[in-house]
């Protein structure tokens, strides 16, 4: 009750912070030999109040007081410590809560940490981030407010959908939203350097920063969110193209090509039309990604319950924000790198501008095999879906001359170059391709297209691991991040190659056997938990070697809300992961099992946090 | 007549509008090729041939009409108006259960049986897929 007013007005008092910095960002704009304290503690005051606003929802949470409507929705007494906390972010109101602290935590981090750039600057990068901060105060308050009272109060919650009620996915959001709301103070400072025509090489330093810090927690916060997927839906997949995997793959794209477009504007001063066009990408892709997920437009396997009137408020928000920047684009930003245009077609800038055009290209079909669906639907109701096959075709061949560039574009200098070492960049493609084939002799199956494939990702491994040990002018962060980008692809290629499945229905007691594998369906446990029933089948499996493992999958039923979900039981070693999940098909005694065999899982997953590692160490260098 | 940069520079606009115009041939082909139409029961009795591509079915999976065996489930995909046998011998998701919206994707035998490879899951008891709401609101 009374968390719930604290939290109400906190948010109010928020927002009119953010209205009175408009008028003192004017008064001090006009007057700007240093930067107002006013300012400065104003933005700590916003940040401030939406901090105690989002505690008081999570107290809320924690002390389960359900005249909260958001408690009433979505928790229950019964639920551990853990998820009545992360309950908080689990769903629309707490999440865009959240969104609104990352917006004000970062204008107020930026305001802290940005020196030697023009007071100007810092002003109107304010302006243009509260522009953003007050459309979701508005947004909140008006669509979603996450106070809102019920009375007569209920004694008792509606429960957290279970298969949120997991660690990955608890800190999977506030990561994710991290690298996605970082975005915005990129495109905020962008907007207001290309107004005061300031874009140069120190500026590029400067927000280099941001870029890296953006993108390292998009990369991890996608990684959480497809390790969950892995394990919890039961698929054995981690990544399966669905619209709300794309969507946050898009900014992901977009903010990886401007990073390299800012290495460009960082050493040569030119592309600065490149980085200006990329961060306002960034920053709708990523605004979109939340009006896509939150409006129900999406048709996709991770829809939530949602409502049509918040989608067209952040659709109208949107275009604002495009509308704006667009203007500010054409109006200031005068194209003044026309000489510095003028380098070798074998250079380092040749090939960044090739990179970029890949990733516009990858991120276009992303785009489409996204939007296309919901497009048709309007035009003409007809209803579809692009599947993963659609991507596979239209990305994968164009990765073999991507990794290609990747291995050899960053040994190439600036303006003009000459490839150097000639002998060892082909003796490698060589082995590349020799091994490549070694590994794929015996399988029958699209044997062209794989062998180049595993080709061009073992090209990329070589020279990067040369690259560890022998370098004239070392850039360890590029070099650990395009290693790490080998390995996830090697990784994926071997995943996908080599990986086996069975699927069949088993009687307790029942086995299933085949040439491979034996699968002895031994017995049935139950389990008793506070806020679960479990059902525990346990299985013997054998492969043909010999070895036997044995796994005990979990079928849990949550008592509130009641939903039953399936616990997969995976055993993880440095070169494969046995994965066996199971069902109950509703009143059969027959079990549903899944048992899969994927080689390099774990290789995925280590290869991106080896990507992400490289922007981390990246960023401590900038420091020093 | 015109200098080299001249040259060079309508070579690269015209190289970027091929590369461009290639491309966006490319995408709308395998567009589609690739699209999975969606139908409900009643559509797919209106059909007047039995069209090879994969395609999704949605509604209600009917009351008592789930049958396992050891390699195969079967049910029926019912709109309230027409119905449609399917049999599945994949992994089943969670909140498949009779009297629950349904979505499978898959290959149409005939009017009458589609053989599914896949069973959407979702993930909120109470959602139900747009296209099965919609399939279910016309009756």
């Amino acid at each position: 009750m009374i968390y719930s007013l604290v939290g109400y007005y906190s948010l109010i008092l928020g927002l009119i912070i953010g209205l009175s910095l408009f008028y003192f960002s004017y008064k001090n704009f006009n007057n700007s030999n240093i930067l107002d304290s006013k300012i400065l503690s104003f933005t700590f005051l916003q940040l401030f109040f939406v901090v105690i606003s989002f505690l008081c929802l999570i107290l809320s949470f924690v002390v389960s007081d359900f005249s909260n409507e958001t408690v009433f929705n979505n928790s229950h007494t019964t639920k551990p410590l853990f998820y009545k906390i992360s309950g908080t972010w689990g769903n629309h109101e707490g999440s865009l809560l959240l969104w609104l602290l990352v917006l004000t935590l970062f204008i107020f981090l930026f305001l802290v940490r940005t020196k030697n750039q023009p007071v100007k600057y810092k002003i109107l990068t304010l302006v243009f981030q509260q522009i953003i901060i007050i459309g979701f105060f508005l947004f909140l308050i008006k669509t979603s407010n996450p106070f809102n009272y019920i009375f007569p109060t209920p004694t008792e919650g509606l429960g957290l959908n279970p298969i949120l009620q997991d660690p990955a996915l608890a800190i999977h959001p506030p990561i994710l939203y991290l690298g996605y709301v970082g975005s915005s103070i990129i495109f905020s400072s962008v907007l207001a350097a290309t107004t005061l025509k300031i874009i140069s090489t120190s500026w590029a330093v400067h927000i280099k920063k941001w870029i890296l810090i953006s993108w390292i927690f998009l990369t991890l916060g996608i990684l959480l969110g497809s390790i969950w997927a892995y394990y919890e839906l039961g698929w054995g997949g981690f990544w399966f193209w669905d619209p709300v995997e794309n969507v946050s793959l898009m900014p992901w794209l977009a903010l990886t090509t401007l990073l390299h477009c800012i290495l460009v504007l960082e050493k040569k001063s030119s592309l600065t039309s490149w980085v200006i066009i990329l961060s306002i990408t960034t920053f709708t892709l990523s605004m979109c990604g939340t009006f896509l997920v939150r409006s129900g437009i999406l048709n996709s396997v991770h829809t939530f319950a949602n409502d049509p009137e918040r989608g067209l408020f952040i659709l109208v928000f949107l275009f604002i924000l495009i509308f704006l920047s667009i203007l500010i684009f054409f109006f200031f930003h005068k194209d003044n790198d026309k000489q510095s245009f003028s380098f070798f077609w074998l250079s380092k800038e040749t090939s960044i501008l090739i990179n970029n055009w890949f990733m516009m290209y990858f991120l276009s079909v992303v785009l489409i095999g996204t939007v296309y669906p919901i497009f048709l639907d309007v035009i003409s109701s007809q209803k579809i879906s692009v599947g993963p096959p659609f991507y596979h075709k239209l990305i994968i061949p164009f990765l073999i001359p991507f990794l290609f560039m990747m291995a050899i574009g960053p040994k190439l200098k600036w303006i003009k170059s000459q490839l150097e070492d000639k002998i060892y960049l082909i003796s490698f493609l060589i082995i590349s391709i020799l091994l490549a084939f070694l590994v794929l002799k015996n399988f029958n199956q699209n044997i062209l297209i794989n062998t180049i494939l595993i080709s061009s990702a073992l090209y990329l491994f070589f020279i990067t691991l040369r690259d560890f040990f022998v370098k004239k002018y070392k850039n360890i962060s590029q070099n650990i991040a395009h290693f790490g980008f080998s390995l996830l692809i090697l990784s994926i290629l071997f995943n996908n190659l080599f990986a086996s499945e069975i699927i069949t229905n088993l009687k307790v007691g029942e086995t299933f056997e085949n040439s491979k594998t034996k699968i002895v369906f031994e017995s049935v446990d139950q389990k008793k938990e506070q806020n679960y029933n479990a059902i525990i089948a346990n299985f013997s499996i054998s492969n043909s070697n010999g070895e036997e493992d044995r796994f005990s999958p979990e079928l849990r039923i949550y008592n509130q809300p009641v939903i039953a979900t399936s616990e997969a039981d995976i055993k993880t070693t440095l070169m494969s992961d046995k994965f066996i999940v199971i069902n109950l098909v509703q009143n059969q005694d027959f079990f549903n099992v899944r048992y899969q065999v994927k080689p390099f899982m774990l290789w995925i997953w280590l290869s991106v946090i080896l990507i992400s590692f490289g922007g981390i160490v990246s960023l401590l260098q900038k420091r020093s | 007549m015109y200098g080299r940069k001249v040259k060079l520079r309508f070579l690269l606009v015209l190289i970027i509008l091929i590369t461009l115009i290639l491309t966006t041939i490319l995408i709308l082909k395998s567009l589609e090729e690739n699209v999975i139409y969606f139908q409900s029961p009643s559509e797919i009795k209106l059909l007047t041939e039995i069209d090879e591509s994969k395609i999704r079915v949605g509604g209600m999976v009917k009351k008592n009409s789930i049958s396992i065996n050891s390699n195969e489930v079967s049910f029926v995909i019912t709109d309230f108006k027409n119905e449609i046998n399917v049999t599945y011998s994949g992994a089943v998701p969670n909140l498949f259960a009779e009297g629950k919206g349904v979505v499978a994707e898959g290959f149409l035998k005939d009017r009458n049986f589609f053989s599914a490879i896949k069973i959407l899951a979702k993930h909120d008891e109470n959602y139900m897929p747009p296209e099965v709401k919609e399939a279910l609101g016309e009756k």
